[in-house]
C-alpha cells in the first residue's frame, strides 16, 4: 500500500502546477517506425497537428494507415520493437520518447484510450465494478467504498441501466455495447484530459454505433476533455469533431476544421473516401465505388505522392516529388496535393488523364473520373 | 430445453426484463461438473480425511509386526486387508502409508506449482531476456529424466543411513527431502505450462488497456494475467500430484523414498517385491489406491481446465 502511495504521490504533483493556457496536445513531425525482418515498417511518418483543450480532432484513413499506431504513440504503447522520432508535448511535458516507466503517471489521469473491441480489452475473469475500481484505487488513495461510489455512478453516467448489478457481473454477461460503455467508464474513471477513441464502434452493431459515438460526445463536452477519435468511417466524424486528419501511408493528406474538410475537399483521397460511401439516394444494386488498388507497402514507401499510384488526377510531377502539407487558399484547411480537387490545376489534371485514358501511374480513367475496376475486384 | 436456456441465459439483453428477472444461480446451471467428478473428489476427500485421521482411528500399529499371521490373505480377521511377512496389518499400512504419499505428492507439487508458476508467469510476462534466461534453466532440468533428477537430489540432499528403526523426526526429514526433490522435479514443467499461457495472456488487449490506466507491471501481472493463468496451472497441478502418486513408487524402488518399517504405498509395493504371489494383497492394495486416485486426479485436471477455462467464445 505505501509503495503505491510513493508512486502515486510524484505524479500528482507534477500535474499539479500544470499550465492551464497553451494546446493540451502538441506533436511534430512524429515518426514511428518498427523493426520487422522484412525491414523498417514506416507506419507513421512525419505527422504533426496540435490538440486544444476540449477539442476533438478525428483521424481517418483505411486500415494500415497508421491512425492506430499514431495514437498509440502519442499514448506510449508501442511495441518493443519500434524506433520513434519527433515530438510529442502534453501540457508543456515532452513526452515523445517517454519509456513506460515514465509514462506511467499520464496514463488513466491524464490520458486514457477506449479500444476497438471491448471483449478483448475487459478481463473476462474480473468483475466490471473491480475492473473499474481498479484504477481509481491505484491512483487515488481512495477508500474501497469511495471506490464503489464512483464506479457506480460512473456506470450509470454512460447509461448503463441497474448499474449496482452490473458492478458484479463479468463482462461476458453484457452485450457488446454495454461492454462498449463499461470500456468507457474505465477510460474515464480517473478523469483524463485526453481520450483516444481508437475505433470505438467498429466492433459494434450499427444499432448501438450512434449511441457510443453520442455517449463519447457527451462525456467529451461534459468534462471537457479533448478527444482524438479514430475511425476508418468519415460518417463516424463528421458533425462530431472539430478538425478532421484525414491519414495515408503514416501521413496526414488532409487536414481541416470538420465543416471545411466536407465543404471544400481538397485531397483526392478524400474525395474517394466520401464517394466510397454509399447513398441512400442511389438506387439499389449501383456499384460501390471502391478505391482502386491498395496502400502502398510501408517498407518501401514509393518516391513522390504516396496515393498516386490509385488517384485519377496523378500526373508525371505526382510520381517523382512529394507534396509538401500546405494550406494555400482556406487558412487552417491544409492538404498535400499538387492538383487538388476543386481547383483549376486539378481540373486541367484530370481532364489530361481522361483524353490520355489513363493517368501518369497508368491508371485507367473512365469519363465521368471514376476509377474503372479492372479486374477480379468487380 | 438446452436451447432455450441458453437463449435466455449466455445472451443476456440488458434492456429485455425477463431475462432481468432471471435468477442468478441459473446462469451457472449449465456449467455443473457432473457425477464422475463429484464421485473423484469424494475419493480424494476419503483418502485426504483418513490420512488426517490416521491417530485417531481403530486401527493396528503400522510398523509392529503380528509374528502368529504373516502373510494373511484378504478378510483373514484382525487382518481385512491381509498382512505382510512380518504380519504387519495392510490395512494401517496403506492408512499410514497415505499420509506419507500424499503428503510427498501434495507439497512437492504445492512447491513446484508456486516456484514453477511465479517463474514462468515473469518469463512469460517479460518476455525478452528474462524469457530466454528462464526458459533455458527450463529446458536444462527438462533435459534430465525426472526420475534420475529425483534420484540425484534425493541422494544429495539426505544420503540413506541404514540406521535401522526411524524416529518421527527423521520421518519427517525424510518426507522434506523427498518434497523437496520432487518439487525441484516438477518446477520447470510447471514453469513450462505457466509461461506458454502467460504468454498468450500477456499478448491480449486487456493487458494493454489495464497497462493504459496506468497499472504497473507488477500489478498488470498479478490482478490481469495471472487470474487467466490459474486454470492451466491448477489442471496441470493436478495432473501433477497423480504423476508424483506414481513417481514416490519409483523412488521406493529405489530404496531413496521413506524408509522401512515407515509405510507409503511406494515402499508398501516395493517391499513386496520378492514375494509377489505369496502375499498379493500388500502390493495389490497400494497399487489399487494409487491406480483409483491417479485416474481421479487425471479426470478433475480435466474438469477443472473446461469448468475454468472461461473463453469468449464458449460464452
Amino acid at each position: 500500500m505505501s509503495r503505491r502511495k510513493r508512486a502515486a504521490a510524484p505524479g500528482t504533483e507534477r500535474f499539479a502546477d500544470a499550465p492551464l493556457d497553451g494546446s493540451l496536445l502538441e506533436i511534430e513531425d512524429v515518426k514511428t517506425q518498427f523493426k520487422t525482418p522484412r525491414g523498417l515498417v514506416h507506419a507513421v511518418d512525419g505527422v504533426s497537428f496540435t490538440l486544444e483543450r476540449g477539442k476533438t480532432i478525428g483521424i481517418v484513413g483505411e486500415s494500415g494507415c497508421g491512425k492506430s499506431v499514431l495514437s498509440r504513440s502519442i499514448m506510449g504503447l508501442l511495441p518493443s520493437n519500434v524506433v520513434r522520432y519527433g515530438s510529442i508535448r502534453f501540457e508543456g511535458h515532452e513526452i515523445g520518447n517517454a519509456t513506460g516507466n515514465e509514462m506511467r503517471p499520464f496514463w488513466g489521469t491524464q490520458m486514457a484510450i477506449v479500444f476497438q473491441d471491448a471483449m478483448t480489452a475487459l478481463n473476462p475473469v474480473m468483475r466490471i465494478g473491480n475492473q473499474l475500481m481498479e484504477s481509481l484505487r491505484f491512483h487515488f488513495d481512495v477508500t474501497k467504498e469511495y471506490a464503489e461510489e464512483t464506479a457506480l455512478a460512473l456506470l450509470t453516467s454512460v447509461g448503463i441501466p441497474e448499474a449496482e448489478r452490473r458492478l458484479h457481473e463479468y463482462p461476458h454477461q453484457l452485450s457488446g455495447g454495454m461492454r462498449q460503455r463499461v470500456m468507457i467508464a474505465i477510460a474515464l474513471a480517473c478523469g483524463p484530459k485526453l481520450l483516444f477513441a481508437d475505433e470505438p464502434t467498429t466492433a459494434l452493431d450499427v444499432t448501438v454505433q450512434a449511441q457510443i459515438l453520442d455517449l463519447l460526445q457527451q462525456q467529451q463536452r461534459e468534462r471537457f476533455m479533448a478527444m482524438v477519435l479514430v475511425t476508418h468511417d468519415l460518417g463516424v466524424v463528421a458533425g462530431r469533431t472539430d478538425d478532421i486528419a484525414v491519414m495515408y501511408a503514416g501521413r496526414i493528406v488532409e487536414r481541416a476544421p470538420t465543416r471545411s474538410l466536407f465543404e471544400h475537399t481538397r485531397h483526392p483521397y478524400t474525395e474517394a473516401l466520401l464517394k466510397s460511401i454509399p447513398k441512400l439516394a442511389q438506387p439499389s444494386h449501383s456499384k460501390l465505388d471502391a478505391i482502386a488498388g491498395r496502400p502502398p507497402d510501408l517498407v518501401k514507401p514509393p518516391r513522390g505522392c504516396k496515393f498516386a499510384a490509385r488517384c485519377p488526377y496523378a500526373q508525371a510531377k505526382c510520381i517523382t516529388d512529394e507534396p509538401p502539407l500546405v494550406d494555400p487558399d482556406i487558412p487552417g484547411h491544409a492538404f498535400r496535393c499538387f492538383f487538388p480537387v476543386g481547383s483549376q490545376a486539378g481540373a486541367d489534371a484530370l481532364t489530361r488523364n481522361l483524353a490520355a485514358g489513363e493517368t501518369a501511374t497508368g491508371l485507367p480513367v473512365r469519363k465521368d473520373g471514376e476509377v474503372v475496376l479492372t479486374g477480379s475486384t468487380v | 430445453m438446452a436451447l432455450e436456456s441458453a437463449e435466455t441465459k449466455i445472451v443476456p439483453g440488458a434492456l429485455d426484463p425477463a431475462a432481468i428477472d432471471e435468477p442468478e444461480d441459473e446462469v451457472f446451471e449449465k456449467r455443473r461438473i457432473g457425477v464422475l467428478a463429484w464421485i473423484g473428489i469424494g475419493w480424494l476427500g476419503l483418502v485426504v480425511l483418513i490420512a488426517i485421521l490416521a491417530p485417531l482411528l481403530p486401527i493396528k500399529s503400522p510398523t509392529l509386526g503380528d509374528y502368529v499371521h504373516p502373510q494373511a490373505g484378504m478378510f483373514t480377521p484382525g487382518h481385512i486387508l491381509g498382512s505382510d511377512d512380518s504380519g504387519r496389518d495392510v490395512l494401517s499400512r496403506v492408512i499410514w502409508g497415505a499420509r506419507a504419499s500424499l503428503l510427498i505428492s501434495l507439497g512437492s507439487i504445492a512447491f513446484g506449482t508456486l516456484i514453477g508458476g511465479l517463474l514462468g508467469l515473469i518469463a512469460g510476462f517479460k518476455g525478452g531476456v528474462t524469457d530466454t534466461v528462464l526458459s533455458a534453466f527450463f529446458n536444462i532440468f527438462l533435459a534430465f529424466p525426472q526420475l534420475v533428477l529425483a534420484l540425484t537430489l534425493v541422494s544429495v540432499l539426505a544420503p540413506v543411513k541404514n540406521s535401522g528403526g526411524a524416529s518421527s523426526g527423521e520421518w519427517a526429514h525424510r518426507i522434506l527431502v523427498v518434497i523437496l526433490a520432487v518439487g525441484i522435479v516438477s518446477v520447470p514443467l510447471l514453469g513450462r505450462i505457466t509461461r506458454a499461457s502467460a504468454i498468450s495472456w500477456s499478448q491480449r488487449e486487456f493487458v494493454m488497456a489495464a497497462r493504459a490506466q496506468g497499472a504497473t507491471n507488477r500489478r498488470v501481472m498479478f490482478r490481469e494475467v495471472l487470474p487467466n493463468v490459474m486454470p492451466a496451472m491448477l489442471s496441470i497441478a493436478l495432473l501433477g500430484v497423480a504423476i508424483v502418486l506414481v513417481l514416490e513408487g519409483a523412488l521406493a524402488v529405489f530404496g531413496v523414498s521413506i524408509q522401512e518399517p515407515d509405510p507409503s504405498w511406494g515402499n508398501m509395493i516395493y517391499s513386496q517385491l520378492s514375494n509377489l504371489n505369496s502375499a498379493p494383497t500388500v502390493w495389490i492394495v497400494p497399487s489399487v489406491l494409487i491406480f483409483v486416485s491417479v485416474l481421479a486426479l487425471n479426470y478433475l485436471g480435466d474438469v477443472v481446465r473446461a469448468r475454468f477455462d472461461v473463453r469468449e467464445s464458449a460464452l
